[in-house]
Parts: C-alpha cells; structure tokens; sequence
C-alpha cells in the first residue's frame, strides 16, 4: 500500500474515532489521558489530511511527501493536471487550518486585553490576596489566563460560598491556569463549532473542568468542591432563554462531575497506559508516513 | 478614572492632576495615564479649549456587567476563552440538582 493511500484510510477512521471518544466515558475516570488522547486525535485528523492529498499529488515524483515537497519547484511541471489541483486543495486545508488557528489566537489575545485592562481599571485587588474581587451580585468565578493568569470572583460567589467551598473554587481555577487549559482547547475552538466539532469540544471541555477538578481535590475535599459546583449551578441567573440549549446541557454535565467528585472509581490504569501508548502512535505513524516513500 | 467617574463634566489634565495632588504625580504622567486609557477607549476626549477634557467611555457599572456577561458567558462570545467553575442551570435540571445538595448537606 502506498503511503497516501495508508494516510487517507488513517484521515477517514479518525473521525469515527472521534465520535466514539466523545461518546466515551472511561475517559471521565482519567480526564489528562482523555485530553491527551484528543489532541493526538486532532493532530493526526490534520497530518493524514494533509499527507493523503499531498501525497497523492506527489506520487509520481516517486518521494514520498515530504522530499517529493522538496523537489517541487523542480519537478512540479512533471505533475498531471488533476493531480496538480490535489495539490493545490491539500495545500489549501494545511493553510485554512493554520489560519484559522492564528486568527482565534489573535481573537482570543485581543479580547484577553481588554479584559484585563477592564480588570485593572474596576476589580478589587485589595480584598483578596489569590483573586481579583468584582463587584456584581452574581455569582461568577472564572480564571483569564495567560503567562500571568488571574483569577476573577464576583462578590456574589463570596456570598453563596463558605470558606471551604471558596478555597475549592479558586484550587480549581488556579489548576485551569498552572496547566493552561486555555491552550489545550485552542485548536478545537478555532474550527467551525458544528456538528461533530461541537460535540468534541464540549467533551474536550468537559474533561478539561474533571481535571480542574481532580486537581482541586489536592487541597480542598470532594465534598466541599462537589458543594461549591451545586451553589453555582443552581444560583439565580439572568440567564437569557436563547442560551437555553446551551444551560440544558450544561445541567448534565454539572451532574457527571458531581457524581465522579462524591462516588470515586479507581484510575483505570490500563486505560490510561493504553490510552497515552495510543497517542503516541497517534502522531508518529503519520509523521512517518509523510517521510515514506 | 475614579476620579473621572466620580465627577458629572469632563475633566482636564488640569482637573485631574489637581484632584490627585495628595499622591505627589508628576503632571505629564497624569496626561500620559489619560492619554493611554483614551487610546484603549476607555476615555473619550474632546477639545476644551488649549487642553483635551476626557470623560469616561461607560460607567464603572457598565463595565462591571461587560465582564460578568463574558464571565457567565451570555454574551455569546467566547473569545476571551475564560476558564469558567460553572454555568447557572435552570428548570429540572436545577431541581435535580437541589436535591443532590440537600443530601449533602
């Protein structure tokens, strides 16, 4: 088999790969292992895409993707028509997925700045010594991150919250922002949040608040952080009707870290060792294939 | 920009350097912070005669509910890409929720 053709079959099985893992919930019982199975998923989506279309144009060329590239300028007036326009739509997605990429990494940096301007000019800093206080009813505790990340509660959260409960929050938070969360969920955010995506990146997402969470158990108790998420959830919001897909599946997924936070399953670490091996091989077989010819 | 928030006109660099006489500011850093919030937006300016007079963009509340909007993420934009604990629930799903509190407590 040649290797555009084992790229293409890797591009094709991805995606129903990633329907079955956003369907997974092993997953929810080693969260950093499901993040990291996820991003060696994407990544492998992107190289075999991108692999399969240049190599089939390259074929004749006889080198491969990656020396067949580089033989370009040379050689390419060698290349059929249609197999010129493979090219072309190959270079296209590597380009469109980079754009996009750079541009929500733009987006994301322009809005943080004016957030933390806004954050300069109004929060409280004064009030406490791990997070800036806003001064709104409302309960809402969030981290903005970045090489300095802040983390953001309102006086509302001061309210509803006891201490306990307060340190688990902010335990969670300051996880999101030492492992850079943000980051992790970059890439699934900058492509069109439409079917499948949508449905990957709430796992990713969702994944990424049960390690927030696992994190947050270093210091603080289950069932204060397992408190704290049922207040916030369940406190009076302004929320309008028109996010209401968006708060109804929000509810379920409250409820699943809930339930993993009061009632434990052991790490399930074959999962996990598969799961990391799986990821491995995720990334290098297309690399690979890229350098065969 | 307190002090801009507190006064009803728009002020001078004048105004607000005499306002803050206490904390020992030199005056062109004063215009200097002015200057750069005005260039950020958050300052509008206008022509009073020789000097610029600035007035806030929106109130200290306004701002306040811009980012508790993002923070609850109503605003439909995730741009910022925060790093929210949770999202408020309604209905059944909130009275579920209850109740899984109440045993807890």
């Amino acid at each position: 088999m040649t290797a555009w053709a084992a790229l293409a079959l890797i591009a094709l099985a991805t995606v129903p790969a990633a329907g079955l893992l956003a369907k997974a919930r092993w997953t929810w019982r080693t969260p950093r292992a499901g993040i990291v199975l996820w991003q060696a998923l994407g990544l492998a989506w992107g190289l075999a895409t991108i692999g399969a279309l240049v190599g089939f144009a390259l074929e004749p060329l006889g080198r491969g993707v990656l020396h067949g590239l580089f033989l370009l300028p040379d050689d390419g007036s060698l290349l059929s028509l249609p197999r010129q326009l493979v090219l072309l739509a190959g270079m296209a997605f590597a380009g469109s997925l980079i754009g996009s990429l750079l541009l929500s990494g733009f987006r994301v940096l322009r809005a943080r700045a004016r957030h933390r301007a806004l954050l300069r000019l109004i929060a409280d800093r004064g009030m406490r010594a791990d997070a800036l206080v806003l001064d709104h009813p409302q309960a809402a505790a969030y981290c903005v991150p970045g090489v300095r990340s802040k983390i953001v509660i309102s006086k509302g959260t001061l309210e509803l919250l006891d201490d306990g409960e307060l340190e688990a929050v902010l335990a969670h938070e300051l996880a999101h922002a030492r492992e850079r969360h943000d980051l992790v969920l970059l890439p699934f955010t900058s492509l069109p949040r439409i079917g499948l995506v949508a449905r990957i990146l709430d796992s990713v997402a969702l994944l990424i608040e049960m390690r927030a969470d696992d994190r947050a158990l270093r210091h603080r108790s289950p069932k204060e952080l397992a408190k704290a998420l049922l207040r916030f959830a369940t406190a009076p919001s302004a929320s309008a009707p028109s996010c209401a897909l968006a708060v109804a599946h929000e509810g379920s997924a409250v409820m699943a870290r809930v339930q993993r936070l009061l009632n434990p399953a052991p790490r399930p670490l074959l999962a996990r060792s598969a799961a990391l091996l799986t990821s491995v091989l995720l990334v290098l077989t297309p690399l690979a294939l890229w350098s065969f010819h | 920009m307190e002090i801009l928030w507190a006064r009803e006109e728009p002020a001078t660099a004048r105004d607000v350097s005499r306002a803050l006489a206490d904390r020992d500011l030199a005056h062109t850093t004063v215009m200097t912070v002015l200057d750069r919030l005005a260039k950020k937006d958050f300052l509008v300016r206008e022509r009073s005669g020789r000097a610029w007079a600035y007035r806030p963009a929106e109130s200290r509340e306004g701002y306040v509910a811009e980012l508790m909007l993002g923070a609850l993420a109503l605003s439909g934009d995730r741009d910022a890409a925060l790093a929210h604990f949770a999202r408020s629930v309604s209905g059944d799903e909130a009275a579920a929720l209850r109740r899984v509190l109440e045993n807890l407590e």
